[in-house]
């Protein structure tokens, strides 16, 4: 159930800003990409178009191609809600619904969009996305608490609950280990070597190691300078680029010579 | 070492102005100077020590000035006829002068500010509560005894001299500011739906704001005669009815609801927004089932309020909702009282003997600010009803 996307020629703007230019991959299914550049380079609104989050921003658009399972994404006749379904994504903070307890948050895909499950059939979904998560035995005596009363990591693996329990084609991941402590890390990186094999996974990240260990494809993002837009400067499997990267700039940015 | 000199003089300063109150400022002064300079010569002599600790007064400072600022204004005031009043500010004043100077000589320029602004800012709080404490205790010590079974549940009908109640004007008043919510809270919130979620960065918006804005400063009597106009140009002149008065009370109630909802929805973050959308709802039921439900504590509590804010409106009902003596549950036919007109024409017109209507006038008030405080008090109660729920 997971598809892979292709990208190309694409140029994103923030009204007359071209933030993100020429943009052409082809990310495949069922493994990890990673997302890596320098702070600005528009790496999280690369990923952010990838399910027409961008657009939630006034005056933002794209133009040029993402095509999934041969439709492309920016077509006339293609509803972004619909899309979104399709393409999850996981923020950098992590952000439960605060009125909401941990059950009703895991469920509130479905919920607020108001499909009618049964109970055997929502106990199911919510079991099945918090074992997916990893969260299901820390959470299981108290799913009627609010979701807010976990700890950070606890709160992002329920986020990832949330988005893989309307069972997505796609994961995107903006920066998920950023504000969390490296056991927590650790508990999402091992949960992402998990859920590959189900779906095709986008994740930015600013940690290069993370990166070297959790992808199989890495794409570079750079800026050529500050104020012009940024690009991609390579894409190639994750051990290449670590080891003997096409591009310059890439083993530059990689060895820590620059930015 | 230092520190031991400091303790000494703290406590030759102590048992000095538990001697004789009345020289304190001449005691710390003589006490007071001689320590920096023996601080001074401390560092540069070992010229490792840090100075952490500092001279400080004793915590009883502030009841001791109060106590001889009392006490001076007191023998001031009698000697020269003045009022209490006059003799309250000059404690006050005495207090601020007495206790940063005696803090700038014992302690450090620092401390002295705070104690000063500190004084300031007590000082202020309590000016701005001297009206509402002594309205509040005119009105109880007028109201309180008139308030009694026959006073609540009778009309005026027929009441001539002492007897009658305010029970038509509690039902007018309930029924108009009911329907005046009613109009005001749909049109309110969705208004301010359409400002955050919908009119970012747009031209309606901006000019939606700017009306609101003038909506705000609308005079009430203006807003009354609006309601006139409208209604004479359906029932013909000389109109009256409570509904009238609920479309009065609406034109001031909108901008203050559309104001309260706009912050509270500003104040749900982005982010749920964004999780929301990135599950696939569409932005209507975001709206609905996420931001709606964030703000609500807030939202209520903004309702809450605007109604306590026009619940005792005069001018507007004066005009629309006229006068009765009469019971009326009709908003749509004939007048209406309201317990602002009922105060109102009680004070004004209180008939012979004036007693009864004034007194009468006075438990209206008393009763419509109970109102008003239940009404604050049932905001906060639902406020935390409806919050979100963070930590078990």
């Amino acid at each position: 159930m997971a598809k892979s996307i292709d990208v190309s020629d694409l140029d994103i703007y923030y009204g007359d800003f071209l933030a993100v230019e020429g943009v052409s991959m082809t990310i495949p299914a069922r493994s990890v990409t990673a997302l890596i550049g320098p702070s600005g380079c528009g790496k999280s609104t690369f990923l952010r178009s990838l399910n027409r989050m961008h657009e939630v921003i006034p005056g933002a658009r794209v133009e040029g191609k993402i095509v999934i399972d041969g439709q492309d994404l920016y077509g006339d006749d293609i509803d972004p809600v619909e899309v979104r379904r399709q393409v999850g994504m996981v923020f950098q903070r992590p952000n439960p619904f605060p009125t909401m307890s941990i059950y009703d948050n895991v469920l509130a895909g479905s919920r607020l969009n108001s499909k009618k499950l049964g109970k055997h059939r929502s106990d199911e979904i919510v079991e099945k996305s918090l074992r997916g998560a990893n969260l299901w035995t820390e959470v299981k005596d108290r799913l009627s608490k609010p979701g807010q009363g976990l700890s950070g990591g606890q709160q992002q693996r329920l986020c990832i609950a949330r988005a893989i329990a309307v069972e997505p084609q796609v994961l995107l991941m903006d920066e998920p280990c950023s504000a969390l402590d490296p056991i927590s890390t650790s508990a999402i990186e091992d949960l992402i070597h998990v859920l590959k094999s189900d779906y095709t996974i986008v994740i930015v990240t600013h940690n290069m190691q993370q990166a070297a260990r959790v992808s199989e494809d890495t794409a570079f993002f750079n800026l050529a300078a500050a104020g012009k837009p940024g690009n991609l400067v390579e894409m190639n499997p994750t051990r290449k680029i670590f080891a003997n990267p096409d591009e310059k700039a890439t083993e530059a940015y990689i060895s820590g010579r620059f930015g | 070492m230092s520190d031991r000199t400091r303790t000494r003089t703290a406590a030759e300063t102590t048992s000095r102005t538990e001697a004789d109150p009345m020289s304190t400022s001449s005691t710390t002064s003589s006490t007071g100077t001689p320590d920096p300079g023996g601080r001074g010569r401390d560092t540069s002599g070992t010229a490792r020590h840090l100075a952490l600790s500092q001279p400080r007064l004793p915590s009883w400072a502030g009841w001791l000035v109060a106590a001889v600022a009392v006490a001076a204004a007191a023998i001031i005031c009698l000697s020269l006829g003045w009022s209490i009043a006059g003799g309250v500010v000059l404690a006050v004043v005495i207090f601020a002068v007495a206790l940063p100077a005696w803090s700038a000589a014992v302690e450090n320029g620092r401390a002295a500010k705070d104690r000063l602004v500190t004084t300031l800012v007590w000082s202020a709080f309590g000016l701005a509560m001297v009206p509402l404490v002594s309205l509040l205790f005119t009105v109880v010590k007028n109201g309180a005894g008139v308030i009694d079974g026959q006073f609540l549940s009778y009309s005026m009908r027929n009441v001539i001299g002492p007897g009658g109640g305010i029970y038509h004007a509690i039902i007018g008043t309930v029924l108009v500011t009911l329907a005046a919510a009613v109009i005001s809270v749909p049109v309110g919130v969705l208004t301010a739906i359409y400002l955050v979620e919908y009119g970012v960065r747009n031209r309606t918006a901006r000019m939606i704001t700017f009306l609101v804005d003038v909506m705000t400063g609308i005079p009430s009597i203006v807003a009354g005669l609006f309601a006139y106009a409208v209604f004479v140009l359906f029932f013909g002149e000389g109109v009256r009815m409570g509904f009238g008065g609920s479309v009065a009370l609406s034109l001031l109630m909108i901008p203050i609801v559309v104001r309260s909802c706009e912050e509270m929805l500003k104040l749900v973050p982005g982010d749920l927004r964004e999780a929301a959308y990135a599950l696939g709802v569409p932005k209507w039921r975001t709206i609905v089932k996420v931001v709606l439900p964030t703000a609500l504590p807030g939202i209520i509590t903004g309702i809450t309020l605007s109604i306590a804010r026009v619940i005792g409106e005069t001018a507007p009902l004066l005009v629309i909702a006229g006068s009765t003596d009469s019971v009326n549950t009709d908003l749509f036919a004939n007048r209406m009282m309201t317990l602002p007109v009922f105060i109102y024409y009680s004070f004004t017109q209180p008939g012979v003997p004036a007693e009864y209507g004034q007194q009468r006038a006075w438990g209206a008030a008393l009763v419509l600010i109970v109102i008003v405080m239940a009404l604050n008090l049932v905001a906060r109660g639902l406020g935390r009803l409806f919050s979100p729920k963070s930590a078990s």
